[in-house]
């Protein structure tokens, strides 16, 4: 138990009348005495019982001191309740819920600040300033702003009004124009709330302001939204574009190597947790590897023992590549269990910029649209420039011809399959790192890439680019407007219909393509 | 030989008659005695639960020989067929839920969904839904229509193969979240369920259950004859030209597009028949019926049995699924290692699945 509490407030709480018990209650959470919480519940729930001039809790036969918080043994036989009526419970509820955001525990602080916001009482003004002095939290930090902004907008005198309501024309909250907006409501005998005609300009000008920065801010963070998703989809589907769009094998599997390049980051990071707490930070420089490197050797198992003696029959393919998809979902949950497992952001990925208004754009996003970059571009060297990338698309080109001129096909096929693969567990990883890691991973994502890959069109990477983003900005945009359950089909039903009518997406190669 | 006796020989020989003629006993004499005149204590008794476990399961191999139809004869590969089974049952599940009547937990007229979603009347949808014949056109016309225009839109710009089977799993899924929302007015993520009677009959009365069962075989019989009938006649022939080479049978004068998509509508509504009679005999209908996994699933039955064979497809359907309750009581977390096992293994070594193992065998021997 804490600290002492002061006994003169106990006592008044105790023995005082009503009203004495009410200013008790204010002082305490004036104070703001968190270990008075204990206190005012026991007296709002009537285990609150004096004996001779000592103030017990008593609780289950089992008595506690109110001022120290030492155990009293044995119980005293002559106790008396403290009754206290509803107007005292009132203030006690009030109280508890102010003191409570001055806790340690963040769920506690978030509850009470946001039932605060529901209730807003004018007396609150002081406990709320001192909590917003220790609040870290951005999130409570921001509800504590809102109910400190309404207080002062709604009492004192009209200077300090002004002043406050002109403050909030800077301010970041979502809540701020609703709130300025209840202050110009007219009654229904079509006169102001607000009698004051100065106060009413004021609030005009200030959610003018507001809103206009609110608007920019809503659209840049819609925009950013879009280019996240499309980063996330870019990575998931680039794989994709390497087996399917180069060497045409349909891998319904590919969603399970991005599940695996999710759990290999898993592994790094509890590595590092084990034995090398110090560098913790730094695991997921060493994740990036090691997912691309666990993809792509068991892609190229895969490729070595299934998938070859399929190439040029795509429909079973398809269900091949299904079966084993099954198998490593069960192979995964039958190692680490059924269970989605924790991974950890580096601090450095964690919290955001705060753009403008109330637009935080977190880190990890930042980062998982520079890697998907990154990605982008080495791939794209990779098949410009270097031997590996000329044979790849030699023998997409023309396997015969690629064949005769001393290109080792089966070995392409091979390293270019891990290549896609490889690329699958980057992006496992990097969805790590804003999602859920289980062994449904990859389920979600399958049909997405499928999609992005076919949209952009089959065998070029730039269709892939071009399709993510505009797939992330449309699926975000609609969002906003219908919901996202909505935006999804109405993006599958988009994509559905393009391709019956342009087949070959929105890249396609030139030439004369034969029928498979 | 008159016209009749022409097709009865041509659909099958006598010993496939045979087999059909011993099939039907079992389905309509020997089964519904079994379970109904013979004491439970009887070594010879069949359960409720089996005959409802193999009713489930011809519900299964109708599915199948639909996807065999379109697979296995014109070879259009569907990943979306959990869908026109699913809306088949949904049909269904809707009269049935209607059925209950003042008997669910809120007594209400409205199903308990509608009244804990706090719905006051019924919607749109629902319309007429209390009538059976209206829910028998709906569980052929919704699966039929849907069909007809997506495959009229897929068909018409050449869309086939890899493309095609990746399109409709997008539909499919695309109908499962659809499905998902509850102001999509079918229960959201928990369907429909609690059923109590079918046309005035308890659903879960022995008596109910065997007739279902018995129903269920009839179609899965009929469909079986009419799909055999289709793929010998000169439909089935050019059928299997447009799998072959397609382009060569386009040359030769024919519209590819009529065929494929008068199989491609029969194939959904066929599905949508074994969703509304599985529906009744499982007792639960929701959306992950149409999850893109159930439907893939649907084509490792075909493979299994055989594509193009169809026989092979009621094989198939049942071998898997036989092996799937098995396997999900004993060993819960092994089926799909043998799930995925068998999807590697018919694709690699069986191409032409069980039925046609034991045909080449027969040819083997003499």
């Amino acid at each position: 138990m804490a600290a002492a509490l002061d006994a003169a407030l106990v006592g008044k709480l105790a023995f005082g009348t009503n009203n004495e018990k009410i200013a008790a209650i204010r002082m305490l959470v004036a104070q703001g005495e968190v270990a008075a919480v204990p206190l005012l519940t026991a007296l709002a729930e009537g285990e609150l019982q004096t004996a001779g001039e000592r103030v017990l809790i008593v609780r289950d036969e089992i008595a506690t001191d109110a001022v120290t918080g030492a155990a009293v043994t044995p119980l005293p036989e002559e106790r008396e309740d403290v009754i206290a009526n509803n107007r005292v419970r009132g203030a006690i509820a009030n109280a508890v819920a102010g003191l409570r955001l001055l806790s340690p525990q963040r769920e506690l602080r978030f509850e009470a600040a946001q039932k605060l916001l529901r209730g807003i009482k004018p007396g609150m003004l002081p406990l709320v300033k001192g909590a917003l002095t220790k609040e870290t939290d951005a999130e409570i930090k921001s509800i504590l702003e809102r109910v400190a902004a309404t207080i002062q907008v709604k009492s004192g005198d009209k200077n300090s009004r002004i002043e406050a309501i002109r403050t909030l024309a800077d301010s970041h909250s979502a809540g701020t124009p609703a709130l300025l907006e209840s202050i110009l409501q007219k009654r229904k005998d079509g006169t102001f709330v607000e009698p004051d005609a100065e106060i009413r300009r004021a609030v005009t000008e200030s959610l003018d302001a507001v809103q206009k920065r609110l608007a920019w801010g809503e659209r840049a963070g819609l925009l950013f939204a879009g280019v996240s998703l499309g980063s996330i989809l870019l990575l998931a589907a680039l794989g994709l574009a390497i087996t399917y769009g180069l060497m045409g094998v349909i891998n319904l599997a590919h969603g399970e190597l991005i599940m695996i390049g999710a759990y290999a980051t898993y592994v790094v990071q509890n590595l590092f947790r084990a034995h090398a707490p110090g560098a913790f930070d730094a695991y997921l420089l060493a994740a990036v590897p090691a997912a691309f490197a666990a993809s792509a050797l068991v892609g190229m198992a895969l490729e070595r023992s299934v998938i070859r003696f399929l190439y040029g029959r795509p429909l079973e393919t398809l269900l091949a590549t299904w079966g084993i998809s099954l198998m490593l979902i069960q192979g995964v949950r039958t190692f680490f269990g059924a269970q989605n497992v924790q991974v950890e952001n580096p601090s450095w990925m964690s919290g955001g910029i705060e753009l403008v208004a109330n637009v935080v754009l977190p880190w990890n996003r930042i980062v998982i649209i520079g890697f998907a970059a990154l990605v982008v571009i080495a791939i794209g060297l990779l098949l410009a420039r270097t031997r590996l990338g000329l044979f790849v698309r030699g023998v997409t080109q023309n396997r015969p011809m690629a064949s005769c001129v001393g290109v080792p096909t089966a070995r392409v096929d091979t390293l270019a399959f891990g290549l896609g693969s490889g690329v699958a567990g980057l992006a496992g990883c990097a969805l790590s790192q804003i999602g859920n890691v289980g062994p449904d991973l990859g389920q979600a994502y399958i049909v997405d890439s499928f999609m992005v890959v076919v949209f952009g069109g089959v065998g070029q990477l730039i269709g892939t680019v071009v399709a993510a983003l505009s797939l992330g900005f449309v699926n975000k945009i609609l969002e906003a407007w219908s919901g996202a359950v909505i935006a999804k089909i109405a993006v599958l039903m988009f994509i559905v219909l393009f391709i019956q009518k342009r087949p070959q997406g929105l890249f396609a190669l030139k030439g004369r393509a034969v029928e498979a | 030989m008159g016209p009749i006796a022409q097709t009865i020989s041509r659909l099958y020989g006598t010993k496939g008659w045979i087999a059909i003629g011993a099939a039907a006993f079992v389905l309509f004499v020997l089964v519904p005695v079994l379970n109904l005149a013979v004491p439970a204590t009887h070594p010879l008794y069949v359960s409720t639960f089996l005959v409802t476990l193999s009713g489930k399961i011809m519900c299964y191999a109708i599915v199948a020989l639909a996807m065999d139809l379109i697979w296995g004869f014109a070879g259009i590969l569907s990943l979306g067929h959990g869908l026109f089974f699913a809306l088949g049952g949904y049909a269904m599940g809707m009269h049935l839920m209607r059925e209950i009547g003042r008997e669910g937990q809120y007594q209400s007229d409205l199903p308990d969904f509608m009244v804990f979603l706090d719905w006051k009347e019924l919607p749109w949808q629902w319309w007429n839904s209390d009538q059976f014949w209206w829910a028998a056109l709906l569980v052929l016309a919704v699966p039929g229509l849907l069909a007809f225009g997506f495959g009229y839109l897929a068909f018409r710009s050449r869309i086939k193969g890899v493309y095609f089977a990746i399109i409709t799993q997008a539909l499919t899924f695309a109908a499962m979240l659809l499905f998902f929302r509850n102001e999509t007015g079918f229960g959201g993520n928990n369907g429909f369920t609690d059923f109590k009677r079918l046309l005035g009959f308890d659903v879960t009365a022995p008596e109910t259950r065997v007739v279902l069962f018995a129903v269920t075989g009839a179609t899965m019989l009929g469909v079986l004859l009419l799909g055999r009938w289709l793929v010998t006649s000169k439909f089935g022939r050019v059928l299997a030209a447009i799998r072959d080479a397609e382009s060569r049978i386009m040359f030769c004068g024919y519209n590819t597009l009529h065929y494929k998509l008068s199989i491609w509508t029969l194939s959904a509504v066929l599905c949508g028949i074994a969703g509304a009679l599985y529906v009744p005999q499982v007792g639960i209908i929701n959306p992950s019926e149409m999850s893109p996994a159930n439907s893939i699933e649907i084509a490792i039955w075909v493979a299994v049995g055989g594509r193009g064979t169809l026989v092979g497809a009621i094989v198939g359907a049942g071998i898997v699924n036989a092996a799937k309750s098995v396997f999900t009581v004993v060993f819960p977390e092994y089926w799909l290692y043998f799930l995925g096992l068998l999807f590697i293994l018919v694709t690699l070594f069986l191409p032409n699945g069980v039925v046609g193992l034991l045909k080449s065998r027969r040819r083997a021997v003499g």
